[in-house]
C-alpha cells in the first residue's frame, strides 16, 4: 500500500478552514522561505533531532525523528476518531505541510478516501503544482487554502527558491473552475507586506470577484518568530533577521486596504 | 449596575468573614433548660430552630430588597456545636490562618470556652459518629483512602424543587395536619414516630412564618423611625412594601416577583440556620420557577424589566453574604473555601421534555455576568433541545475568566437518574448541585458520604495490604506483587483493595445513617422536599421520595496513568521488572531520572484518546461501579458512584507516596475525571473522546476541567467552535465540562499581588473561587494548569 511522509498530525485545528479539524501535516516541500514556521517539513526524508524536556527544572536530551510513514488507512482511523466534533462544528481535514502536493499520488489517494467518506476536505498548498496534479486533487478537495506570497516573480524566486508563474497559473485555473478558495497571505514585514507587493496582490486578485458570490477570503497571516528554535534544533538557516514582527497597527491598515476592494479579511486564518 | 447595588455588593465583597457565637450560644442555651429530656428528637430540633429564630438578631442591610440574615450580620458565620465542636485551638487556626480566615473575637472565644465547649465535648454528632465507627473504619479513615462529609456537616445535599415556589408554609401546614390526622394508630407500629415528626414540622414551618414576621415588624418600626425627606423618599416607601412581603411570605404562596425571591430565601436561612447541610441548598432551576411570575407581572406592567434586574441582583448578594461554615481541625486540607456550593440552574428541559429556555435564563445570566460573585454559583443545562445562543451566550461569560457559568448535559442527567429508577418527569426536573451531583429537584435527597482514594487503593495493593504511611497492615493480604505474573492479577488484586475499603466505606456509611436519622433529623428540611411529608418521615430518615448515598471517586487520571505504566513497562514491554519499580517508587525517583523521564514523556496516558491507557480508566470506573452502586442503605436508599474531587485530590496526594505514573510523593492527584495536570498533549477533542470512554450514565455526576489560554476566546468563530466542542462531548454522553479562561502571568502576577486581583475568581473543581482565598500549592496548580492550556 501507498505510503505518506507525516510529520505531524494536529487535532482541535481551530485555524486552518471551517470549524474544528484535524490537520495532516506532509513532509518536503519545494519552496524554501525564510519565514518558514515549519522548517522541518522542507526535506522529504526523515530526519532526526534532539529535543529537551524538561522535569524538576532539569533539562533531558531526547533523540526524536520527524517524519513517519503512514498509510491512507492509518490516516483515516486517526481522523475519524474526531469525527463527532467535525460534525458538530461543520469541519473537517486539512492536509498542510509542507506541500501535500509534494507526495502527489499519496495525497490524491487520502483526499480521494476523505471524502469516500463523507469528510470536509482542505488543501493548504503553495500551489507549486503540475497543473495535471492540481486537476487531480480538485475534484476531492471541497477548500483550497492557497498560499500568495509575492507577486513579482524575481522576488519570488529570491525569497522562495521558485517561480511563481505556475502558481498564479493553478490559482487562476481553480478559480476558473469555481473551486471554493481562500488565499493566505503571509505577512512579512520588508518582503511581501511593501506597497508593490499589496498593490500587485489586489490586482490580480480583483477579478475573482466575478466568480464568487459572497466577497472573496483572504487570510493575513502575520509573521512570528515561533519557530527560532525549530530551526535551530534542525540545524538550519534562519534568515529571518531578529526583532521583526507585524505591528497591530499595520495588520490593520493591510485589513482595511484589502477590504477597500471588496475582500473579506480575517486575520490568523 | 444601580448605585444601591454597587454599595451592597461592596458591603459584601468588603465584609470580613467571622464567627459569631449566636447560634451556639442559643442552641446551648435550649439544650441546657432541659426541654430535650421532654420532647421526640424531632420536636426538639424543631424547636431548636424556633428557638434560634425567635431570639437571633435580626440584620436589615441598607437599600437591600431582600431581608434575612444567617447570622447578626454579613459574612458573620453561625457554629453548630449540635453537629460539631471546635476547639479554643480551632478557633485560633480559623483566626490566624492566612487563607478563608474567619476572625474570632475575644468575646466568641470566652463563649465558647465557658458555654459552649463546656455543653457539647463528647455530646456532639461527631462524637456519636467517631464513637460508632470500628477500627477498620478508622484505619481507612486515617491512612486518607477515603473521607467521611457528615462528619462535620449535617448530609443535606438536596435542591428545592417546584412546590416551594407554589406553596406557603400555611398550606404545607395543612398538609401535615391532614397525614397526622390520617395515622393509623392501631396498625402502624411507627404511628407514634410520624405523629412526633410531623409535629416537629409543623413547628419549624410555624418558626418561619415568624421569623418572617419579625422582619416584617422591624421594617415597620424602620419605617415609623425615618425621618422623611426627599431623598430617603424612594427608600420609605420599598421598606413599607418590604414589611408587606414579609408579612405575606413565606407564610402564603408567593404572588409576586419579588415576593418569590423572598420567599426563596427565607426557605433558604431556614434550611442553612437548622443545620450545615452539605452541599448548600439552592433553589434549583431558577429561570423556570421563576418565569410565572416574571412574565405574569411583565404583562401587566407592574414589573419592569430593570426592576427585575435590581431584585435579582440583591438576592445574588444574599447568597455572597453566606460563607460555608468553617470546618475544625488543623487539617482542613479536605475542602477549603468559604464557598458554600449553591449552584443555580438555568436553561434545560420543563417537565414535558420541551425547551426550557425563556427570557429570564438571558437575563440571569446578565445578572452573573454584572455581579460577578463566587456565590452563588452558576451553570447551564445544555439539551439537545436548547438553542445554540444559550451556549454562545453563556461562553461570552466563560471567557471573562469569571469561571462560570459551567456547562451540563441535561439529556446525560436526565438518564442517569431514569436509570436509577426514577420518573421521567421527577427527572427532567432535576439538574445539578454542589459541585456536578445529579439529582432529582424538590424530591431526592442524595447525599454525598464522602471521596475516595483510588490511586491510594493502589499504593495499598503494591504494599499487599499494608500502609507504609501509618505503617499498618489495613488491608487484605492480596498478592506479593513482584509475583504476578501478569497484568489481570494485578488489576485482581487492586479489585481485592477496592472492595475491601468501599465495604468498609460503606457499613460505616450506614452506621452514620442510622445514627443521623436518630439523632439529627431535620424537620424543616423535610417541609421541603417531598415526599416527607406524605411519609411522616424525616429526610434524615429517608423521607424524601427517591433517598441517594454517593461515594465520590477522586484521581481517574492518576490511577489510570499508574496502572498503565505498570502494564507498560513491567508487563508489556519490560523494561524494568515489578521489584526495581517498587524500588524506584521507594526511592520517591531519586536516582531515578531517566526513568521518570520514561514515565513522564514516554508512557501512554489517560486523556490522549489512546485505547491503551484509557482501556484501565474505564477497567478502574466499572470496578468502582461494581463495588458500590445498588448497595443499600440503612434508611432505604441506594448507594450510587459519582466521579468529583472538589479539592480532595490534594489531600488525597499529601497521603500518598510517589505512584507509577512518575508523580512524587504527597503531590496533588488529577482532579476529577480531567487528564492528570500536563499529561494530555493532543489537545481537547483528544480528551473529551478519553473521558467519554467511562460510561457517565452509570454515575450522579463527573467533572471535566478543560483549560484555554484567553486568547482563545478571541475571534468570531471560536465561540462557535467551543459550542461545537460542548455539543460534541455532550453527544458522547459527558456529563460536565467547565472552562478556565486565565492566563498563567495574571495569575502569577496575583500570587505576587493579592492586593490588585481581590475579585480574581478562578474555576477551581466544580466551582469557581477567588484565587486569593486559595492555598499555595492549589494556585500553583492553577498555575501549572494555565500554562500548559
Amino acid at each position: 500500500m501507498i505510503k505518506g511522509l507525516i510529520f505531524d498530525i494536529k487535532r482541535f485545528a481551530v485555524h486552518d478552514g471551517p470549524g474544528i479539524r484535524t490537520t495532516i501535516f506532509f513532509k518536503g516541500c519545494p519552496l524554501s522561505c525564510g519565514w518558514c514556521h515549519n522548517p522541518e517539513s522542507r526535506s522529504t526524508d526523515p530526519q532526526p533531532s534532539v529535543k529537551h524536556l524538561a522535569m524538576d527544572g532539569k533539562l533531558f536530551e531526547q533523540e526524536e525523528v520527524t517524519g513517519k510513514e503512514m498509510t491512507v488507512d492509518e490516516l483515516l482511523h486517526e481522523v475519524e476518531r474526531d469525527r463527532i466534533f467535525f460534525e458538530e462544528s461543520g469541519g473537517g481535514v486539512t492536509l498542510s505541510g509542507g506541500e501535500p502536493l509534494h507526495q502527489p499520488d499519496f495525497c490524491t489517494s487520502l483526499l480521494k478516501t476523505l471524502k469516500e467518506n463523507e469528510l470536509h476536505t482542505a488543501l493548504d498548498t503553495t500551489g507549486y503544482a503540475s497543473a495535471k496534479e492540481i486537476a487531480r486533487v480538485s475534484p476531492y478537495t471541497d477548500l483550497f487554502l492557497f498560499d500568495l506570497k509575492i507577486m513579482d516573480d524575481k522576488e519570488h524566486m529570491k525569497y522562495t527558491g521558485v517561480s511563481n508563474k505556475i502558481i498564479l497559473d493553478n490559482l487562476r485555473t481553480l478559480q476558473e473552475k469555481g473551486k471554493e478558495i481562500i488565499i493566505r497571505f503571509p505577512v512579512i514585514p520588508g518582503i511581501t507586506d511593501t506597497p508593490s507587493n499589496i498593490s500587485s496582490m489586489i490586482d490580480f486578485l480583483s477579478p475573482f470577484h466575478h466568480f464568487t458570490i459572497s466577497p472573496f477570503e483572504v487570510h493575513l497571516l502575520p509573521y512570528h518568530a515561533a519557530a527560532k528554535n525549530k530551526y535551530h534544533r534542525f540545524r538550519m538557516e534562519d534568515k529571518m533577521e531578529s526583532g521583526i514582527e507585524v505591528t497591530k497597527d499595520r495588520l490593520m491598515e493591510l485589513k482595511a486596504l484589502f477590504e477597500k476592494t471588496g475582500f473579506r479579511i480575517k486575520v490568523g486564518g | 449596575m444601580t448605585d444601591r447595588i454597587k454599595n451592597l455588593r461592596e458591603q459584601s465583597l468588603n465584609a470580613v468573614n467571622c464567627i459569631s457565637a449566636e447560634r451556639a450560644l442559643l442552641v446551648t442555651e435550649l439544650y441546657q433548660s432541659g426541654v430535650d429530656q421532654e420532647v421526640s428528637v424531632p420536636v426538639m430540633r424543631a424547636l431548636t430552630l424556633e428557638h434560634i429564630l425567635k431570639h437571633k438578631h435580626l440584620c436589615i442591610n441598607e437599600g437591600e430588597l431582600i431581608v434575612g440574615e444567617r447570622g447578626p450580620a454579613p459574612k458573620a458565620c453561625p457554629t453548630y456545636p449540635e453537629i460539631t465542636v471546635h476547639s479554643l485551638e480551632d478557633l485560633d487556626i480559623l483566626d490566624s490562618r492566612k487563607k478563608v480566615s474567619f476572625k474570632v473575637d475575644g468575646q466568641t472565644r470566652k463563649i465558647y470556652k465557658e458555654k459552649i465547649i463546656p455543653f457539647w465535648s463528647g455530646k456532639s454528632n461527631r462524637d456519636r459518629i467517631m464513637q460508632a465507627m470500628d477500627q477498620d473504619w478508622k484505619d481507612g479513615y486515617k491512612a486518607g483512602i477515603f473521607t467521611e462529609f457528615q462528619e462535620q456537616r449535617a448530609p443535606g445535599h438536596t435542591v428545592a424543587g417546584e412546590k416551594i415556589w407554589q406553596k406557603g408554609m400555611l398550606d404545607l401546614i395543612e398538609e401535615i395536619r391532614d397525614t397526622r390526622s390520617a395515622i393509623k394508630w392501631d396498625t402502624d407500629p411507627d404511628a407514634k414516630a410520624k405523629s412526633e415528626e410531623l409535629k416537629a414540622m409543623e413547628i419549624a414551618a410555624k418558626a418561619i412564618i415568624l421569623f418572617a414576621n419579625r422582619y416584617a415588624e422591624a421594617l415597620e418600626e424602620l419605617d415609623k423611625k425615618e425621618i422623611r425627606n426627599s431623598k430617603l423618599e424612594i427608600q420609605k416607601s420599598e421598606i413599607a412594601d418590604l414589611a408587606r412581603i414579609c408579612r405575606q411570605v413565606p407564610a402564603y404562596a408567593p404572588q409576586t416577583f419579588h415576593e418569590a425571591l423572598q420567599h426563596y430565601w427565607f426557605i433558604h436561612l431556614g434550611v442553612i440556620t437548622e443545620l450545615n447541610p452539605w452541599d448548600s441548598f439552592n433553589p434549583g432551576r431558577l429561570d423556570q420557577h421563576l418565569y410565572p411570575f416574571y412574565r405574569r407581572e411583565i404583562d401587566t406592567g407592574t414589573l419592569t424589566k430593570e426592576c427585575a434586574i435590581e431584585l435579582l441582583q440583591s438576592f445574588w448578594i444574599k447568597f455572597n453574604n453566606h460563607p460555608a461554615p468553617p470546618k475544625i481541625g488543623v487539617t482542613a486540607l479536605e475542602s477549603n473555601t468559604y464557598t458554600d456550593f449553591s449552584l443555580i440552574n438555568l436553561g434545560g428541559v420543563k417537565s414535558d421534555g420541551s425547551d426550557g429556555v425563556n427570557e429570564l435564563t438571558f437575563l440571569i445570566l446578565d445578572v452573573i455576568e454584572e455581579m460577578r460573585l463566587v456565590q452563588p454559583s452558576s451553570m447551564v443545562q445544555v439539551s439537545r433541545k436548547n438553542p445554540d445562543s444559550l451556549i454562545e451566550r453563556s461562553l461570552r461569560i466563560t471567557k471573562t475568566g469569571l469561571g462560570q457559568p459551567s456547562y451540563f448535559n441535561t439529556d446525560a442527567i436526565i438518564e442517569e437518574l431514569v436509570r436509577q429508577g426514577k420518573d421521567i418527569v421527577d427527572a427532567r426536573n432535576g439538574g445539578a448541585s454542589g459541585c456536578v451531583e445529579a439529582g432529582a429537584f424538590g424530591t431526592e435527597a442524595y447525599i454525598l458520604s464522602g471521596y475516595f482514594n483510588l490511586s491510594k487503593i493502589l499504593e495499598i495493593t503494591l504494599h499487599n495490604g499494608f500502609d507504609p504511611r501509618t505503617q499498618k497492615q489495613i488491608g487484605p493480604a492480596s498478592g506479593n506483587p513482584a509475583s504476578f505474573s501478569s497484568f489481570g492479577k494485578l488489576m485482581k488484586a487492586y479489585q481485592q483493595q477496592l472492595n475491601h475499603f468501599i465495604d468498609i466505606k460503606i457499613k460505616g456509611n450506614n452506621a452514620i445513617h442510622s445514627i443521623i436519622a436518630e439523632s439529627m433529623p431535620a424537620p424543616f428540611l423535610s417541609l421541603i422536599i417531598d415526599d416527607c411529608i406524605s411519609k411522616g418521615i424525616d429526610y434524615n430518615a429517608g423521607g424524601a421520595r427517591y433517598n441517594t448515598t454517593y461515594i465520590q471517586g477522586v484521581g481517574l487520571g492518576s490511577i489510570t496513568d499508574s496502572l498503565t505504566a505498570l502494564k507498560y513497562h513491567v508487563f508489556d514491554k519490560k523494561t524494568i521488572s515489578m521489584k526495581g519499580f517498587l524500588e524506584a517508587l521507594e526511592m520517591n525517583f531519586r536516582d531515578y531520572d531517566e526513568f521518570r523521564v520514561e514515565l513522564i514523556y514516554h508512557t501512554p496516558k489517560y486523556g490522549n484518546d489512546e485505547d491503551y491507557a484509557d482501556d484501565q480508566a474505564k477497567h478502574v470506573f466499572e470496578m468502582f461501579f461494581e463495588a458500590v452502586d445498588g448497595h443499600p442503605t440503612s434508611i432505604g436508599g441506594v448507594h450510587r458512584i459519582n466521579m468529583l474531587p472538589t479539592t480532595s485530590h490534594i489531600y488525597f496526594g499529601s497521603v500518598i507516596g510517589a505512584l507509577p505514573d512518575g508523580r512524587k510523593a504527597k503531590q496533588p492527584l488529577s482532579e476529577g475525571i480531567s487528564p492528570f495536570q500536563g499529561a494530555d498533549t493532543k489537545g481537547p477533542t483528544a480528551v473529551l473522546n478519553s473521558a467519554a470512554k467511562i460510561d457517565h450514565l452509570k454515575t450522579g455526576g463527573t467533572l471535566l476541567n478543560q483549560k484555554f489560554s484567553p486568547d482563545f476566546f478571541e475571534g468570531e468563530e471560536a465561540t462557535g467552535k467551543l459550542t461545537a466542542l460542548i455539543r460534541s462531548y455532550f453527544r458522547m454522553n459527558g456529563h460536565h465540562i467547565q472552562f478556565n479562561v486565565v492566563s498563567a502571568e495574571t495569575l502569577k502576577d496575583a500570587q505576587k499581588h493579592p492586593e490588585k486581583y481581590r475579585d480574581l475568581i478562578v474555576r477551581v473543581a466544580g466551582y469557581s473561587d477567588y484565587f486569593n482565598d486559595l492555598g499555595e500549592d492549589l494556585q500553583n496548580e492553577i498555575i501549572r494548569r494555565t500554562e500548559q492550556g
